[in-house]
């Protein structure tokens, strides 16, 4: 481990540099021996990870590779068949608060009758717990939310209203108000213009930059190195995890997508 | 209006309130048809209530009905988690399953009793008056005007405390879930209420007409508001005109009030259908009119732009050049005019700044695809509204 690190601290690599402190640091998400499987077949098989804390991650694989289904197993929201989930140190229920979770844009239905703000404003719903109500701190944080990802003059927009991007970042802003220090974000990149792709990196790195865990479902691996410092890849298993700069090659590409693959990365 | 008319309209309209709040949910949850499954199902429920209870108001019955509702929610999913059939069809092979044994045992048992099956079917709100409470003596009024009252309370009681949560798993079922509310719990809260309000309705509407005021004034509300809140009360707005102005329209046509409210409300959702201002049919035909033309119009701009030469932009080319009829250049010439997009002098069209910094706008907008810019069109332009 330590040669390794010194091996790093070469070159002054702000993402090997803050890989390293995580390296030191402590385990945010720890997945034990978990496996999920939709009637019978395994989805995710006897998954080992550890997720360090202050990393800015990205889960890559195929499609039907089990990445959004890893991230609904931590969060609870699947029930694994086996294996252990902790956040630091806890199971998920007790540390619900620390955690946030940007689901995939698709999987609501954006004719809902709400407005923006409204949909940010169930970030803090969390917090409240059941029965009472948002108030006036809670619209304020969300307000301050909406201006962080440049979204409120769009605050009283009917949600169907608003572009792909615009969804997506309303969803960051729904994330940013639970104040969490894990954030699970699946496909965020997903139908987005390349301005709010932009915005949104430059918003999960200034998340890292705070000293918050940030795990993303990515699909594209050209911009893996560009944007990560940490990198988990899985195909059912998990075939490796680690810092990009460390294991993002060939070898674990063709490893986990199958024949040959071949990306240029940029090193 | 007798004492009696005011009843039966009090009743149907506490009915109506009572299913236009779960109704709301089902039609955004997009389960409108498990209103329809729940209501025929609780029949069986209802028939073993009464042979238990002997009485059709018993809170016993209506638990025992509300909790086959569950059950049906419980086993159409179970049919649809295997994968083998898809929603509907486990909706449509739950429900007449339940409902013709609650139809043999009535066949079987019941025949001598008062339970049969038109009046579950249809209810019989004009005899609601007649079933009335007694208190030590005193008459407190209908039966099944406290029987819909007490559920109504519950219900808007509910509401009122679980309304963020029942508006987040509606929405964001896997957010609510990771939050800590669980979507299980409250879809079948949601399930269990719904349940007790078609059994508590089924004697004033019955248990058909149950499905047209949950679904109705829901999908009325829902083509005309873009706000949970505003969708509820609209909702609960469009059952109590769809309640009285049945009842209204059954006194004139002495016909059956249950069938009376459902066609106004079928009326109402076709008024609404048509005219709503947004989602309506007709301003959908306007906005695809109007962006139609707008296509055109940038179209024509751009060709503007393009071409600096003046017998390109000559009037009487312009007809051969984008080869367009005649109304058609006229519509769009007319539109660039009235925007002061374009200019004409001599015969000779060009493009004002305006003009030239709309189109630039707009094919900057076609080629990057990103929102901002486009901000002030879209208040001028339906092509732009997505």
């Amino acid at each position: 481990m330590n040669t390794k690190k010194n091996a790093h601290s070469k070159d002054e690599n702000r993402n090997s540099l803050s890989a390293d402190m995580a390296d030191a640091g402590a385990i945010a998400v720890k997945v034990d021996d978990l496996t999920v499987a939709y009637n019978y077949k395994p989805v995710l098989w006897d998954i080992d990870l550890e997720i360090p804390e202050g990393v800015l991650m990205a889960i890559v694989g195929p499609n039907g590779a089990g990445k959004s289904t890893l991230i609904k197993a931590i969060l609870g929201i699947l029930k694994p068949i086996a294996g252990s989930v902790t956040i630091y140190g806890k199971p998920y229920h007790k540390q619900r608060s620390h955690v946030a979770y940007v689901p995939q844009k698709g999987s609501v239905d954006w004719d809902f009758p709400t407005v923006a703000l409204d949909v940010v404003m169930m970030g803090t719903y969390g917090s409240l717990g059941w029965i009472k109500r948002p108030g006036v701190k809670e619209k304020k944080a969300a307000l301050e939310a909406l201006e962080k990802v440049g979204m409120l003059p769009f605050k009283d927009r009917q949600i169907s209203q608003l572009s792909g991007g615009q969804q997506q970042r309303i969803f960051l802003a729904r994330a940013l108000v639970q104040d969490a220090s894990i954030y699970f974000m699946d496909e965020p990149f997903q139908g987005v213009d390349a301005t709010t792709e932009i915005a949104i990196i430059n918003i999960l790195k200034e998340l890292r930059k705070a000293g918050k865990t940030v795990v993303v479902v990515h699909h594209d691996l050209q911009t893996v190195p560009e944007y990560f410092d940490w990198v988990t890849f899985l195909n059912v298993k998990k075939i490796a995890t680690g810092p990009v700069k460390d294991i993002f090659n060939d070898d674990n590409l063709t490893k986990t997508y199958g024949i040959n693959y071949k990306v240029s990365v940029q090193k | 209006m007798s004492s009696a008319q005011f009843e039966i309209q009090l009743i149907a309209s506490l009915v109506a309130i009572a299913c236009a709040i779960p109704g709301t949910f089902l039609v955004l949850r997009k389960m409108a048809m498990i209103s329809d499954a729940i209501s025929h199902s609780i029949l069986p429920g209802l028939v073993v209530g009464f042979f238990i209870t002997q009485d059709l108001n018993s809170p016993l019955l209506i638990l025992l009905a509300a909790l086959t509702g569950v059950i049906t929610v419980i086993l159409v999913e179970r049919i649809q988690k295997t994968g083998l059939v898809k929603e509907d069809t486990a909706i449509g092979l739950v429900f007449p399953a339940l409902f013709s044994i609650g139809v043999i045992m009535i066949a079987k048992n019941a025949n001598d009793i008062h339970l049969d099956v038109d009046a579950v079917l249809l209810g019989e709100l004009a005899f609601a008056p007649f079933d009335r409470l007694t208190v030590g003596g005193t008459d407190i009024g209908p039966k099944s005007l406290w029987i819909i009252g007490i559920i109504l309370l519950v219900t808007i009681g509910l509401l009122i405390a679980f309304f963020k949560e029942l508006k987040l798993s509606t929405f964001d079922a896997g957010l609510s879930a990771s939050l800590g509310f669980s979507p299980v719990i409250i879809h079948y809260g949601l399930m269990t209420m719904a349940s007790i309000t078609t059994v508590g309705a089924f004697d004033a509407v019955g248990a058909i007409l149950v499905v047209t005021l949950m679904i109705a004034p829901a999908a009325c509300a829902y083509l005309l508001t873009t706000d949970l809140k505003k969708m509820l009360g609209l909702a609960v707005f469009f059952g109590i005109f769809g309640a009285i102005s049945g009842y209204w329209v059954a006194h004139w046509l002495d016909a059956s009030i249950a069938g009376s409210i459902a066609t106004m409300l079928g009326v109402v959702f076709f008024l609404v259908y048509l005219f709503a201002p947004s989602k309506g049919l007709i301003a959908v035909m306007y906005r695809e009119k109007r962006q139609r033309i707008e296509v055109l119009l940038l179209t024509f701009l751009l060709h503007l732009k393009n071409h600096s030469e003046v017998e390109e932009r000559h009037v009487n080319h312009l007809n051969e050049h984008i080869n367009w009829q005649k109304v058609k250049s006229k519509t769009v010439l007319d539109l660039a005019l009235k925007n002061n997009m374009i200019l004409i002098d001599n015969k000779i069209v060009s493009l004002t700044e305006k003009g030239d910094e709309f189109t630039s706008q707009a094919i900057d907008y076609i080629i990057t695809n990103e929102d901002a810019q486009i901000e002030d069109m879209k208040k001028h332009f339906f092509l732009f509204r997505g």
